[in-house]
């Protein structure tokens, strides 16, 4: 019984009136959790109850506290008849269940009916005592926190970043159970409800338990989806990235119920190689999240000792039958650079190619080969990545290899982060994406949804092995999605191919000063630019240059990223969002068949898209994409394209060069004419660009970069089709001065389209600027008025006109004139930039095509955006003089907390420390381990880790594992969080934000995660103004509901706010429609920055250090 | 290719002050469209049409939702359904109230009632305000008033509270709510020359000097049955009345009351003979006027009464306003020094407001 949970009901306001005859209600209000559930008195004839009731209790297990929901349920007394129902209210106590986060949920919540929507609204009081839980076998993961920011979160430190977790959970969907046949719409849509709330409770709890196992203490860039499989089920799934986070303001501070882990690890090296040498290529670094600590001694803390094996591993690790079904899983290309090689074998299976990989994990005793010491092994690195190409080629291959094995070794290398501590990121390859097409049946077995981890294993492997096709090791900016029709389920998955600076995925390693010295031996600003791959052995046919900034390392003509910008990157003017837009139609097919026909569609699709992105990022005179998202949606009859990201001008790379349209038949005058008419407006639109973003690089004369590298000219990669590149494509004069041309070919009405598209997309109107990355390249001085919304257009089309290319032009003004209106109502915030946005389009039924919006539009000071390139100079003065401050600083705290020997050695002792890696230091030796001791009882752990992983997969819902009693606990661990609370019950302002910061604020607390699905239904779509009307009031609500949701949990904020998933459903005829809604955010306190002046005279000055991301956009 | 659902959700509520006042004015979102057009938007921000349109939807959708909100304004404040800063949500709440001078001199003094509402096509057509606008304008007039009928103390400070108007507008709402309780005509022809500001200032001072409320704490008996003391007028007063015909019943005070304002007005005054020759039958209307008003249809009557009696003779001689004012000083003056007459109170709380209502009336 580890936990009390406490509840209150104050008050009720602005109640719907339930009785007709008095104008007046007569309410009351259920209180439940779990299985027990209490009663208000009714409170008679009043719309404005106040119950004021004692606290109601519930005494109950970690684990439910955090997969159940809170429901509180206000109903209309009646004598003769059933209690009607007025509407409920979920709270998801999460939030209280981690110190650092709220103490108490105050405030007054909207009363929610899925049929009539909001219904007044009533005042709770919820809070929690913890006790202290010894129980080494526990299922809860109480005191790990979650955030939806894909960077680390203001205010706090990574010591750590772990890496990727990945977690599903499967059910039947309540909506095609028989029972639905029965049952009221009101009553399906709350157990629908009621079901994801519980299953994403469920999931993040497994989430938190393998956060725990890699000694971790924090999920970031969390992501849960649901996948309505409709007669196969519901799919909960999440992935996020793993780490320890330390608080900014107090370094030594860790959570209470989460001891550091760090410090027994440091005593206890428990890992070591015993012959490093042999081991050099192969795995290396100790990675908390892969490797056992085999505890050998019961005096650590709970969390190190259950947390001895990676459950997720384990479940998946066993090969799996294959089903009779062979997979259909066109590949995409690793799709970088732009450069395209279109597989067309595209029909893969990799589950071979799955099954040693995995084999190799299950056993204990691989992993426990482990080998550098760690000054070792930050010598090398820091050696390889300061480097700058010349004498340290060997050390460079040296770190790749090293972190390479090192990551390697964990079963995906991959990070949901988008912005990354300074020095994280080292070298970019490249977008990395995979898709797979599968056919859904009824998942037979709920509890072991081992299908669905299997696709999405496949999928995993796939972009990994493009990753390391690129000489990456990592993925970073990685996210996945699904499209889902009738039987027939697109899985996506992409990310950026990077190679990572391990300091950050390491133990121990608390210094952050040996980041910030790294970065000084970086070259600014390019350095993640430079390509991580071999040049003479390349993936793919890339023209590859010197690099415009340093001069010394090789970078590619273009480059496209998932990720956002990241800070340090040397930009010229602004960035702009780029679209490629595309619909491809497809027959109506059954299953099989049409499973086959929409994997022959994908690979053309996806070169499609790039070919669009690239001639529009060319057209703007941009040689970078950040943010690249690209969306694959399938419907019964059509698949639909959509990529967005903002492209930007990097210094490093080189200018790119033109667009050129040839013509098929040169003898034809007129045609001639015509396409001189149309490569001049080309030229115009790319000079008036350039004009408009600003884009204006220094000239920089040929001798200094260099002959480009010799290569054999990639040309017949730039047009349409291969086969039709014959002799008279050689013979047009490629060269755009001295860049390569990019060429358009205008042989067929299709490719003049696709030029016309190219000159449709209009620019926003002046004093507009749009991205979808967090912050806009070119813009840092934002002031303080932010309006986040959502946008959502369906549009249908007309049978009559669907051909692809009627049906692009309908696709593509819808995106144009969504964007357009977007601009017109948000003119009176001119000048500002939209942020984040964030494009999702869906094809609901047949010929609708539903395109959702959601982003933020911020203001800025046009006065001072001038004066910007000034000062960026003066800040990066500043940032180098407080780096200095930090590097005096870090020292001392490293050695009052005994970490290794001596902090990091400066530049001069790299090849030292690097050069004795063949042998052992001895310290490092004395406190090794006994292996032979504990290889005995890794075993017989991972068997009880099993079983209990079995258990809780059968247990997917009711999870009623029997916890082994924890032991007797003192008074001392109780843990009374209760505060008494001075909640203000007036309307206070929350402002919401895809970003993960607020412009001229400072956050100063983190909540908690906010993750809330709704489902709202009606019968009477015309009374409620039709379908605009119906959603219309839907998003309000759901607007409505998380902000006060974060209101009573004491915050002022949602950061990182994203609408996951709107899906919308109508039926005209019968005046019905249905819609669900996802979100998630992050809830906040922020201080305006103007206030905060006054208040943080006594705050250290560590607490503003610029290492968070995004510090300098705030200030 | 047609847009099947097109919304715009803002955290913030957008609120377009400028479309706000084209709904409020009644206009469909055709009209709204053209108008906006025809007002060279489009040109300002190189929008289409088309981008007009679904603006104009989505605010008019929004404007639809918040109306409900809008007839309880202090739930406009607590809802948390959208998020409004509060300056925005005073300008909504007060721009709702806001009514059109024209529409409410139609109305003004008639009975709150369905058959009034069944007029407002009518009214629509005389005053070229749209039906829509007159229905969300009569609606406003009778939900205040319903709201304001039952309530004690002060009608100003009753219907800011549950109305959270701007101090001008509730007080234009008690005139109009006054007005409506006591049914004063003011749609004959001979008062509409007279603006809805000029019955507003009579009514806020019959409200100060002629109501319950007015003579202060009066009913300390709390189950006395004056609940709505500001807007019914003071019965007993009007009973009283009926004392002040003396005034021009008895011969002598009424000759001496004359002279006294003669003697002192002798000279200063342009239209002095005019007024001399005058004066009994305007202090005979004045005085009359005073004592019929116990009888309803009377009071109704009262400002149909005042322009007949006393304005129009008075603008047939074509006195000045000053002239008036100094009569009429005079003349309310004057009753103190006539000895025989006992209700120098009662005269001075009648004559005191009529003064200034006929000081506001006298104009062209």
């Amino acid at each position: 019984m580890p936990g009390k949970l406490k509840v209150k009901i104050v008050a009720g306001r602005h109640l719907p009136v339930m009785d007709r005859a008095s104008d007046l209600t007569d309410a009351f209000v259920e209180v439940k959790f779990g299985n027990t559930t209490f009663k208000t008195d009714v409170y008679h004839k009043s719309l404005n109850p106040q119950w004021n009731s004692e606290w109601f209790k519930f005494e109950v297990d970690d684990e439910d506290l955090q997969d159940e929901p809170l429901q509180i349920t206000v109903l209309d007394h009646d004598t003769y008849s059933a209690n009607d129902a007025i509407g409920k209210v979920y709270i998801d106590i999460d939030p209280l269940l981690y110190s650092e986060a709220a103490t108490v949920i105050s405030g007054w919540f909207p009363i929610y009916d899925t049929i009539h929507g909001i219904r007044g609204e009533i005042n709770v009081v919820v809070k929690v005592d913890l006790f202290n839980d010894l129980n080494r076998f526990r299922q809860s993961s109480c005191g790990v926190k979650f955030f939806c920011t894909t960077s680390i979160p203001k205010c706090y430190k990574a010591v750590i970043i772990h890496g990727f977790v990945e977690e599903l959970v499967v059910n039947e969907d309540p909506e095609y159970q028989w029972i639905d046949r029965i049952r009221t719409p009101r009553a399906s849509n709350e157990a629908r409800q009621r079901l994801i709330s519980l299953m994403s409770g469920e999931l993040q709890r497994k989430i938190g338990l393998k956060v725990l196992e890699m000694r971790g203490n924090a999920v970031v860039g969390y992501l849960q989806c649901f996948d309505l499989e409709g007669e196969s089920g519901l799919v909960v799934r999440a992935i996020g990235t793993a780490c320890t986070l330390d608080k900014l303001s107090s370094p030594a501070a860790f959570l209470p119920a989460c001891n550091s882990p760090s410090k027994e690890i440091k005593e206890i090296p428990f890992n070591e190689d015993p012959n490093p040498n042999t081991h050099s290529s192969g795995p290396s670094t100790p990675l908390k999240n892969q490797t056992y600590s085999f505890s050998p001694s019961k005096s650590y803390s709970r969390q190190s000792s259950s947390s001895d094996t990676d459950l997720s591993l384990t479940p998946k690790t066993a090969p799996y039958p294959q089903g009779p079904r062979s997979y259909l899983c066109p590949t995409s290309p690793p799709l970088s650079c732009g450069s395209l090689h279109l597989k067309k074998s595209c029909l893969l299976l990799s589950e071979s190619s799955l099954t040693p990989h995995h084999s190799s994990l299950v056993s204990p005793v691989l992993r426990k080969s482990v080998s550098f010491s760690e000054e070792l092994f930050l010598a090398a690195s820091g050696m390889g990545s300061g480097s700058a190409g010349k004498e340290g080629g060997p050390f460079k291959a040296l770190l790749r290899q090293q972190t390479q094995s090192a990551l390697e070794q964990r079963e995906f290398p991959f990070f949901t982060l988008t912005a990354f501590p300074p020095g994280f990121l080292v070298h970019v390859g490249g977008v990395v994406s995979a898709r797979s097409v599968k056919l859904l049946d009824r998942i037979h077995n709920p509890d072991e949804p081992e299908t669905r981890d299997a696709w999405w294993a496949e999928i995993r492997q796939e972009i990994k092995s493009h990753a390391k096709a690129l000489g990456c090791h990592a993925v970073v900016g990685y996210s996945e999605s699904t499209s889902i029709c009738e039987e027939v389920c697109i899985l996506s998955a992409s990310g950026t191919a990077a190679v990572l600076n391990p300091r950050f995925l390491q133990d121990g390693t608390v210094e952050g000063c040996l980041e910030q010295r790294l970065e000084e031996n970086l070259p600014a600003g390019c350095g993640f630019c430079h390509i991580p791959y071999d040049e003479l052995n390349m993936p793919f046919p890339a023209h590859l240059t010197y690099c415009y900034n340093c001069r010394k390392q090789k970078v590619p003509d273009v480059l496209f990223t998932t990720i956002d910008l990241p800070m340090d990157a040397t930009v010229i003017g602004k960035g702009c969002l780029i679209q490629a837009r595309l619909c491809r139609l497809k027959k109506k097919a059954q299953a099989e068949a049409n499973a086959t026909a929409i994997s022959n569609l994908l690979p053309f699709m996806e070169y499609e898209v790039h070919t669009q992105l690239m001639n529009k990022l060319k057209l703007k005179g941009m040689n970078a994409l950040f943010g690249l998202r690209i969306q694959i949606s399938v419907g019964e009859n059509m698949l639909m394209g959509l990529a967005s990201a903002t492209g930007v001008y990097l210094a490093a790379l080189p200018t790119p060069g033109g667009i050129q349209i040839a013509g098929k038949t040169p003898n034809d005058g007129s045609y001639e004419q015509h396409i001189s008419h149309m490569q001049k407006k080309i030229n115009d639109t790319i000079a008036k660009n350039k004009e408009l973003y600003e884009i204006n690089p220094p000239e920089i004369s040929e001798e200094i970069i260099g002959s480009p590298i010799p290569e054999p000219r990639q040309r017949s990669r730039l047009l349409r089709s291969q086969s039709e590149s014959s002799d008279e494509v050689t013979e047009l004069d490629l060269s755009h001065g001295k860049k390569d041309a990019f060429v358009l070919e205008i042989d067929d009405t299709d490719a003049m389209e696709d030029v016309h598209s190219l000159l449709t997309d209009v620019p926003p109107p002046s004093g507009f600027y749009s991205c979808n990355t967090e912050i806009m390249p070119g813009i840092n001085n934002w002031t303080s008025e932010i309006q986040m919304f959502t946008s959502v257009r369906v549009i249908r089309l007309s049978s009559l006109n669907l051909t692809n290319q009627a049906l692009n032009k309908n696709f593509n003004d819808l995106c144009e004139n969504l964007l357009k209106s977007l601009y017109f109502k948000l003119r009176s915030m001119i000048p500002c930039c939209l942020c984040h946005v964030n494009f999702t389009v869906s094809l609901p039924e047949d010929e609708l095509i539903q395109v959702t919006v959601t982003a933020v539009a911020i203001t800025f000071d046009k006065n001072q955006a001038l004066q910007t390139t000034k000062t960026h100079v003066e800040k990066s003065l500043q940032r180098a003089s407080t780096d200095n401050e930090e590097l005096l600083q870090f020292p001392l705290e490293l050695c009052s907390d005994s970490l290794p020997p001596h902090p990091f050695p400066p530049a001069k002792e790299h090849l030292e420390s690097a050069s004795s890696n063949s042998g052992i230091p001895a310290a490092q030796r004395a406190t090794s381990v006994d292996y032979s001791s504990f290889a005995d009882r890794c075993s017989s752990w991972i068997e009880l880790i099993k079983l209990k992983a079995q258990t809780i997969r059968r247990g997917s819902i009711k999870t009623t594992v029997t916890v082994e009693k924890a032991s007797p606990m003192g008074e001392g661990n109780f843990r009374n969080r209760s505060t008494p609370s001075c909640a203000n019950s007036t309307v206070g302002v929350v402002k919401m934000t895809p970003l993960s910061f607020i412009p001229g604020a400072k956050i100063t607390k983190y909540l908690g995660i906010i993750n809330m699905f709704f489902i709202r239904e009606t019968t009477s779509l015309r009374e409620e103004g039709g379908v605009s009307g119906f959603l219309h009031a839907f998003i309000a609500e759901v607007f409505a509901m998380v902000r006060a949701h974060v209101a009573a949990l004491g915050g002022n904020a949602v950061v990182s706010y994203i609408m996951k998933q709107c899906v919308f459903m109508e039926n005209p005829n019968k005046n019905q429609a249905q819609c669900l809604i996802n979100v998630s955010g992050d809830a906040v306190v922020f201080v305006r920055e103007s206030e905060l002046e006054v208040i943080s005279t006594q705050q250290p000055a560590a607490n503003c250090q610029p290492a968070c991301t995004g510090g300098e956009v705030t200030t | 290719m047609a847009s099947e659902l097109d919304i715009f959700v803002g955290n913030t509520t957008l609120i377009d002050e400028d479309v706000y006042r084209l709904w409020l004015d009644g206009y469909s979102v055709s009209d709204a469209v053209a108008l906006r057009v025809r007002s060279g938007i489009l040109e300002q921000t190189g929008a289409t049409a088309a981008v007009l349109q679904s603006d104009t939807m989505d605010h008019y959708r929004t404007f639809q939702m918040l109306e409900r909100l809008l007839h309880a304004p202090p739930k406009l404040l607590h809802q948390l359904i959208f998020q409004i800063p509060p300056s925005r949500q005073a300008l909504l709440i007060e721009r709702y109230y806001t009514f059109d001078e024209a529409f409410v001199r139609e109305v003004l003094g008639k009975k709150l009632s369905k058959g009034t509402k069944k007029d407002l096509d009518d009214i629509s057509t005389k005053t070229g305000i749209t039906l829509k606008s007159c229905r969300r304008q009569f609606d406003n007039f009778k939900r205040v008033f319903k709201v304001v009928e039952e309530m004690r103390g002060s009608l100003v400070d009753n219907i800011q509270q549950h109305f959270l108007l701007s101090d001008r507008l509730a007080r234009d709402y008690a005139a109009i709510v006054f007005f409506a309780n006591n049914r004063f005509e003011t749609g004959k022809k001979k008062l509409q020359y007279l603006s809805f500001g000029d019955f507003a200032f009579c009514a806020e001072l019959m409200i100060q000097n002629w109501t319950l409320g007015a003579v202060g704490e009066a009913p300390t008996e709390p189950d006395s049955q004056v609940d709505d003391m500001d807007m019914d007028l003071d019965k007993e007063f009007l009973q009283d009345l009926k004392e002040l015909k003396v005034l021009v019943a008895d011969k002598d005070l009424l000759d001496l009351h004359k002279s006294l304002v003669c003697t002192a007005l002798r000279g200063k005054l342009g239209v002095f003979s005019e007024m001399e020759a005058n004066f009994k039958n305007l202090s005979r209307g004045l005085v009359n006027v005073a004592a019929k008003l116990t009888h309803n249809k009377d009071v109704r009557d009262l400002f149909v009464d005042l322009v007949e009696k006393f304005l129009e003779p008075c603008r047939s001689d074509h006195w000045p306003l000053s002239d008036v004012r100094l009569f009429l000083n005079q003349y309310s003056a004057s009753v103190h020094s006539l000895d025989g007459f006992r209700y120098q109170a009662l005269w001075d709380r009648y004559m005191g407001t009529l003064r200034g209502c006929l000081l506001r009336l006298y104009h062209d």
